[in-house]
């Protein structure tokens, strides 16, 4: 079993657990996941390692359906079903000078391990968080350690720019320049950021989310297309260079269980043994 | 000649819409009947057409002298998983096929005999109780389908310690995710592989050698003497035309976990959703197609077509599946083959498929389908693809010293890979291939490593 030993909401929709699982802690590079199971009649969920010491990793997850809400009824003391990792590829660290991060939403907890790598090897880096509203920024502190520069864009302007990381990243390209850039964040932005990176010929890394079950290149599920050749973003990625990724193929295959998990949200709640 | 005793069955129009299991095994009666048709040969052909080689005759006798424990232990000896062989070991291709009954009559029902006594013994907790000398030696396994659990049980027996790791959250491979309850049920599969931890094996869950340990971490941190790879082949073979990530296309293994692994059949209830509509296409002719189809029919489909490029009779699906497939209503669309899946808005909608006829005999001595340039377009809701499977690289790509063939299969020399002292058997070294010659390979492995191990 996996236990929770420690557990903090970052707001009102996303908490940060630490969890015992000294195997995965062992091996773990930046870039990697986990794939979790809440209870035993659960799914299998794919969440980034945020962070990890000897024995433990930290993961941040946003409720946005019935796993991660069921998660979200976790508290410290109890332990999980399942937890398997590392998984995925760890990112290469490129000797770049300078960096252009952009993050949205929960999207900050899987830019943070990377940031922290490329701070590591002395990169600079400038970052772009963008959320809906001030109280969905997380993990500010963490940034400010490690980074240069960091904006803040908010959808109701509570903070920083009113309005998307896009208006941001127009802006400071024009005045500034950058050898990479790494985007991670809602497909609808990675792509958007993608395409204006590509006028300006910065190149961008984005880490994607399509759906998946195993997380060892088994089901298929996670297939994506990268200049028209499929990936299993499990073993593949998550990470790929952003330029040839086909966005609209991952939204419309991640959107396919949607009316199935509305209906799962029922359970939510439901005793059973 | 008294006729081969025919297994009772539920009715096709009842199971198709559930997933229980098809085929209801002997009852008392019918075991003693059956095994009275056994002429106990001198050289038993059937024997040695079993990969692992059960002294049948034998156990037949056991069985007609009413001491089913016996024959129960005497089978577990060489078979650790007799209720889950005698239900898909293709015997038609192995132990049957050789049978003398089968040249002028129908041959004995030995798979069928055989799941009598594996149940039997679960049903009544009979378990025979092994002494095992401890040496103290640390042997690791990884991987708990049939090569590993074979490979573990047997090692275990000569003494070392041994410790199976699973990448999967439960125990059993392709018998777990790949192979669905209506054939199988998930509860003999377990059942059968916890008594390997009366035997003092030790079962690690949601430990992926390669990711959360490597080879060389089970070597030096973990103090392991020797290493089996039993890791099969997992990796879903791709039709390589247009289409293939469109919503409604699945492989063959998402489909499969999603419903066996993942329960996805008991939504809500199990959290892990399927989506089906009412037209669903499978591609492919083995058992992983029957299998997909008969899923699909169960999940509500209401018309199911496996799209195949060869003729009926070359079909490499167990000959019972085929049959249960076609009483379940499965159609079959034969002698076509899938060029281009068609879709809309990421959506599909149709696949075209290529009509083949058939022309020279090939390599696996069945005639070639060959194309003849005119199409068909059929409009369905889902398609499966079910061509086969190649051994998945994970433990490759974090262990470069070890030797593969061009089809990603680990090279063995009497089992020992590459590496010294790591060992492989099963699909990862063969390819896709069956449940009991995985096993057989898994046992035969066991031996080497015993003797490798004895000249340290
Ligand atoms: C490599 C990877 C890393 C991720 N890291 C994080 C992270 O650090 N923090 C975080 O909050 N989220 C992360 N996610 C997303 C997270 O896995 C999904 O939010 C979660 O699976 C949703 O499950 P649910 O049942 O709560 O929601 P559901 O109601 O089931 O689904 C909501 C949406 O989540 C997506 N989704 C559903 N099931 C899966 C699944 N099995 N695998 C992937 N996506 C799914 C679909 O787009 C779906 O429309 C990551 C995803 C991937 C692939
Ligand atoms: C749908 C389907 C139906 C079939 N029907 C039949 C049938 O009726 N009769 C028959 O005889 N055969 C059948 N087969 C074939 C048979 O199941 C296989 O040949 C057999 O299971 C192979 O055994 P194995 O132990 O080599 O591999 P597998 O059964 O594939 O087991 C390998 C195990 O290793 C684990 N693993 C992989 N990589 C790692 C890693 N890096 N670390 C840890 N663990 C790892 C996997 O999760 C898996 O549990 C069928 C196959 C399928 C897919
Ligand atoms: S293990 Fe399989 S091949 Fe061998 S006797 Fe049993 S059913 Fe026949
Ligand atoms: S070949 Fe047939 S008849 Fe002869 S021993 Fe084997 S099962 Fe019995
Ligand atoms: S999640 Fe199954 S192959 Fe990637």
């Amino acid at each position: 079993m996996y236990k929770i030993l420690d557990k903090r909401a970052l707001n009102k929709d996303v908490d940060l657990f630490v969890i015992e699982a000294p195997l995965v802690a062992k091996n773990t590079k930046a870039g990697n996941f986990v794939i979790v199971r809440v209870d035993k009649f659960g799914e299998r969920i794919p969440l980034t390692i945020v962070d990890n010491d000897d024995s433990t990793i930290t993961i941040i997850s946003q409720k946005v359906g019935f796993s991660t809400k069921l998660l979200s009824q976790k508290h410290i003391g109890d332990s999980l079903e399942d937890v398997v990792g590392p998984l995925g590829k760890a990112i290469e660290v490129e000797q770049v000078k300078t960096l252009l991060a952009i993050a949205g939403g929960v999207g900050a907890a899987p830019i943070y391990p990377q940031l922290k790598a490329y701070y590591n090897q002395g990169t600079k880096i400038d970052l772009i968080l963008g959320a809906s509203d001030k109280e969905h920024l997380i993990l500010l502190d963490e940034f400010k350690a490690v980074c240069n520069e960091v904006y803040l864009a908010t959808d109701d302007g509570s903070i920083g720019t009113k309005g998307f990381v896009t208006e941001v990243l127009k802006n400071i390209t024009s005045e500034k320049t950058y050898d990479k850039a790494i985007a991670i964040g809602p497909l609808i932005m990675m792509k958007n950021v993608v395409n204006y990176n590509k006028t300006i010929s910065l190149k961008t890394d984005v880490s994607l989310n399509p759906i998946m079950i195993d997380g060892t290149g088994m089901c298929g599920n996670c297939r994506i297309t990268m200049n028209g050749k499929t990936y299993f973003a499990c073993v593949d990625g998550p990470d790929f260079p952003g330029e040839g990724i086909d966005f609209d193929e991952i939204m419309s295959r991640q959107s396919y269980y949607r009316d199935k998990e509305h209906q799962c949200n029922l359970r939510i709640g439901e005793k059973d043994d | 000649m008294i006729k081969r005793v025919k297994m009772n069955e539920l009715d096709p129009d009842v199971r198709n819409k559930n997933f229980d299991e098809v085929a209801l095994g002997f009852d008392l009666n019918q075991v003693k009947l059956e095994a009275s048709r056994c002429l106990d040969c001198k050289n038993p052909r059937c024997v040695t057409a079993c990969p692992v080689n059960i002294d049948i005759p034998r156990f037949i006798k056991l069985i007609i002298e009413e001491k089913y424990r016996d024959a129960y232990c005497l089978i577990y000896q060489d078979n650790i998983l007799p209720a889950i062989c005698g239900r898909v070991c293709p015997q038609e291709k192995q132990c049957e096929g050789e049978c003398v009954l089968g040249i002028k009559f129908e041959p004995v029902a030995i798979g069928a005999l055989e799941r009598f006594l594996g149940d039997y013994s679960l049903k009544n907790d009979i378990f025979k109780v092994e002494n095992i000398v401890e040496n103290n030696v640390k042997v690791a396994i990884v991987g708990s389908g049939p090569a590993g659990l074979a490979c573990a049980a047997t090692i275990r027996r000569m003494g070392y310690e041994t410790h199976i790791f699973e990448a999967l959250h439960e125990f059993g491979g392709v018998l777990k995710y790949g192979i669905p309850e209506f054939r199988l049920p998930k509860s003999i599969v377990d059942e059968e592989i916890y008594r390997l931890e009366r035997l003092g094996v030790i079962l690690h869950k949601n430990v992926i050698i390669g990711k959360t340990l490597t080879i060389e971490q089970l070597f030096n941190d973990y103090h392991f003497k020797s290493i089996f790879i039993g890791s099969g082949a997992g990796l879903p073979s791709s039709l390589g035309i247009s289409g293939e990530n469109l919503n409604g296309v699945y492989f063959a293994n998402e489909f499969l976990t999603r419903v066996n692994l993942m329960r996805a059949h008991d939504f809500p209830h199990n959290a892990t959703p399927i989506k089906l509509g009412d037209k669903v296409a499978v591609v492919g002719g083995g058992n992983v197609a029957m299998d997909a189809a008969r899923t699909a029919k169960r999940l509500g489909a209401k018309e199911v077509m496996i799209i195949y490029r060869r003729d009926m009779e070359a079909l490499p699906a167990r000959l019972e599946e085929i049959h249960h497939a076609i009483d379940e209503g499965i159609e079959f669309l034969l002698l076509k083959n899938p060029v281009e899946i068609i879709g809309d808005n990421y959506e599909i909608k149709q696949v075209k498929v290529e009509i083949m006829e058939l022309g020279e005999q090939d390599s696996s001595g069945r005639r070639r389908p060959m194309p003849t340039n005119t199409y068909e377009i059929i409009d369905i809701d889902n398609l499966i693809i079910a061509i086969g499977q190649s051994p998945n690289p994970i433990i490759k790509n974090a262990t470069p010293a070890l030797e593969v063939d061009r089809w990603g299969r680990i090279v063995v020399n009497d089992f020992m890979t590459s590496i010294k002292g790591v060992f492989a058997g099963g699909d990862i070294v063969t390819g896709a291939a069956t449940v009991i010659l995985a096993m057989g390979a898994g046992k035969e492995a066991a031996v080497k490593i015993d003797e490798y191990l004895k000249t340290l």
